[in-house]
């Protein structure tokens, strides 16, 4: 190796390692926050204290917030799960014109100005006179969730074996039965890694929610906002914490059954 | 039916999402730039665009939209190049240090990223302390409401989306190419810029472009860091539905943001192709 190499491959390391820091240091810091006996951000706490965990339920609306995003996370990751395999399957096993296009299309919302998503579907709602806030956060959650199951579907079934389908039934199963038998099971992993990400996008999401919510029906994030302009104290701190804590649960599932390496793809 | 079997049956697999996003995500978008180009019922009107176009005010945050944007893509692209190869090169615990670090980020979610931003770049945060107790800075330097925060925050959550793309390409790189290329008499500086440089393009520009679009758009981040003092075209939009109930200027900026991510996408796409890489 020469000594061009030797330095290019140092420096390298060195930036690899900075990164991981800047990566994982705000989360960090998060945490630490949350310990902390002060109301103000100093670091390091002056001493450690529960008190922050412990007003998180004279917050109010929160626990209203976080059911209601996990609802809307649930059900439309559901939904796009049904979608966007129904359409990954026609776009690698059909042999039509204009199935990269198709596949384009779905995948391009998580490229869109989600902002300009929220204000569209607002306008569209209120052209047509629809109001309900529940409803239109699920359908616009669909929207968010959708690509994250095409583009991983999509992988998925490009490196499935579908001679195995035939497989089966030469062995004396029906189609329905082989597709559920056989390809479900193969997909699985898949299923899990993107609705894992789906669920997180939703939860996660801002820009869209923002346009549709209504005094009653207000999100996570966007009453984490609320609560930031009110009140900044580190009670913050310790709602990220345990969104952190939810992050690190989805990792670990996530990789124990398929693999850091795969769910990065 | 004869007719449809001709066509493909599987086609009509995807015609549950086309049909949702059709109606939920095209229609809406489409009567969006619809609605930019008409003033009071009248069919094409301009009036939107005179109103952003003719404004100081809109045009100066128009330009620092696309500076700030431009600024972090850059800044992601620096360090998430170098870290690609070290993140394709490594192997057990420092593999999977490196690969927590992009997919945790990612996991956590916009909102709690720019909270703890916020707090590290307050007056008396940990960067402030560090800078001082370093002997760097004699007093604390105002980071709060300043463009080279909303850079550096935004860098940094957008950073996993621009080190994965660049990694998938690594990751394929066979490195019998630069042993080749060295047989050939290539100097290693050579080789990297005529060999692995020109190889990686497909994932670099996946990444800029999708890094780009998102920082373009960025909602979240710059009304944390930098609040209504220095506006981005996204709060501007917020601002003028949520607030000025000025729709007409709302959509038209709405629709020159569309128009900027519709071009990204299209053009990184094309160049993609152009490139020879896959679909990523």
């Amino acid at each position: 190796m020469t000594a061009v190499e030797k330095a290019a491959r140092l420096a390298s390391w060195l930036v690899a390692a900075t990164v991981v820091v800047f990566l994982l240091g705000p989360l960090v810091v998060t945490v630490v926050v949350s310990f902390t006996s002060s109301s103000i951000y100093t670091l390091p706490p002056p001493e450690w204290s529960l008190r922050w965990y412990a007003s998180l339920s004279q917050k109010s609306g929160l626990a209203e917030a976080v059911w209601l995003s996990v609802q809307i996370a649930l059900l439309s990751t559901a939904l796009a799960l049904v979608l966007g395999t129904t359409a990954a399957i026609a776009v690698v096993r059909g042999r039509f014109a204009g199935r990269e296009a198709i596949a384009t299309f779905a995948v391009s919302p998580l490229m869109m100005p989600g902002l300009v998503v929220g204000v569209a579907l607002l306008q569209a709602f209120r052209a047509v006179g629809f109001r309900d806030a529940w409803t239109s956060l699920i359908l616009a959650h669909v929207i968010i969730t959708l690509p994250f199951v095409v583009r991983t579907l999509l992988a998925a079934l490009e490196r499935f074996d579908f001679t195995l389908i035939d497989a089966a039934r030469t062995l004396g199963l029906s189609y329905p039965q082989a597709v559920l038998k056989v390809l479900m099971p193969g997909l699985a992993p898949a299923f899990l890694t993107s609705g894992l990400f789906a669920f997180l996008a939703s939860m996660d999401n801002y820009p869209i929610s923002i346009f549709l919510t209504d005094a009653r029906n207000k999100t996570l994030p966007i009453k984490m906002l609320q609560y930031l302009e009110e009140q900044p104290d580190p009670t913050l701190a310790a709602i990220s914490t345990g969104l952190i804590v939810l992050a690190l649960i989805v990792l670990a599932v996530g990789s124990r059954s398929v693999g850091l390496n795969r769910m990065v793809h | 039916m004869t007719a449809i079997r001709r066509i493909d049956g599987f086609a009509w697999l995807a015609a549950p999402a086309l049909v949702y996003l059709g109606v939920l995500y095209a229609v809406p978008l489409a009567l969006l730039l619809f609605k930019s180009l008409s003033t009071a019922g009248t069919f094409p009107s301009f009036a939107g665009y005179a109103e952003f176009f003719g404004d100081d005010f809109h045009l100066n945050i128009l330009w620092r939209t696309l500076r700030v944007a431009l600024l972090v893509t850059g800044l992601s692209l620096l360090v998430a190049y170098p870290t690609a190869f070290v993140l394709a090169r490594a192997r057990g615990v420092v593999q999977t240090i490196i690969l927590v670090a992009m997919v945790l980020p990612l996991a956590v979610g916009v909102v709690v990223k720019t909270f703890a931003w916020s707090i590290l770049f307050r007056s008396d945060g940990l960067l402030n302390k560090m800078l001082m107790g370093l002997g760097i800075a004699d007093e604390p330097v105002r980071m709060l409401f300043t463009e080279t925060a909303l850079v550096i925050a935004a860098a940094n959550i957008f950073l996993p989306f621009m080190v994965l793309p660049i990694y998938a390409v690594v990751r394929q790189l066979d490195p019998r190419l630069v042993e080749a290329a060295a047989t050939l008499g290539a100097t290693p500086l050579h080789a990297f810029f005529r060999v692995v440089v020109p190889l990686t393009l497909p994932g670099v520009v996946a990444g800029a472009a999708f890094v780009f679009s998102m920082a373009v758009s960025m909602y979240v981040i710059p009304s944390l860091i930098v609040g209504e003092r220095s506006q981005t075209m996204a709060m501007l939009i917020a601002r003028s539905y949520l607030f000025l109930r000025d729709e007409q200027l709302g959509s038209s900026m709405s629709a020159i943001l569309l128009v900027i991510a519709v071009a990204v996408v299209l053009g990184s796409s094309a160049l993609i192709r152009r490139l020879g890489g896959g679909r990523t």
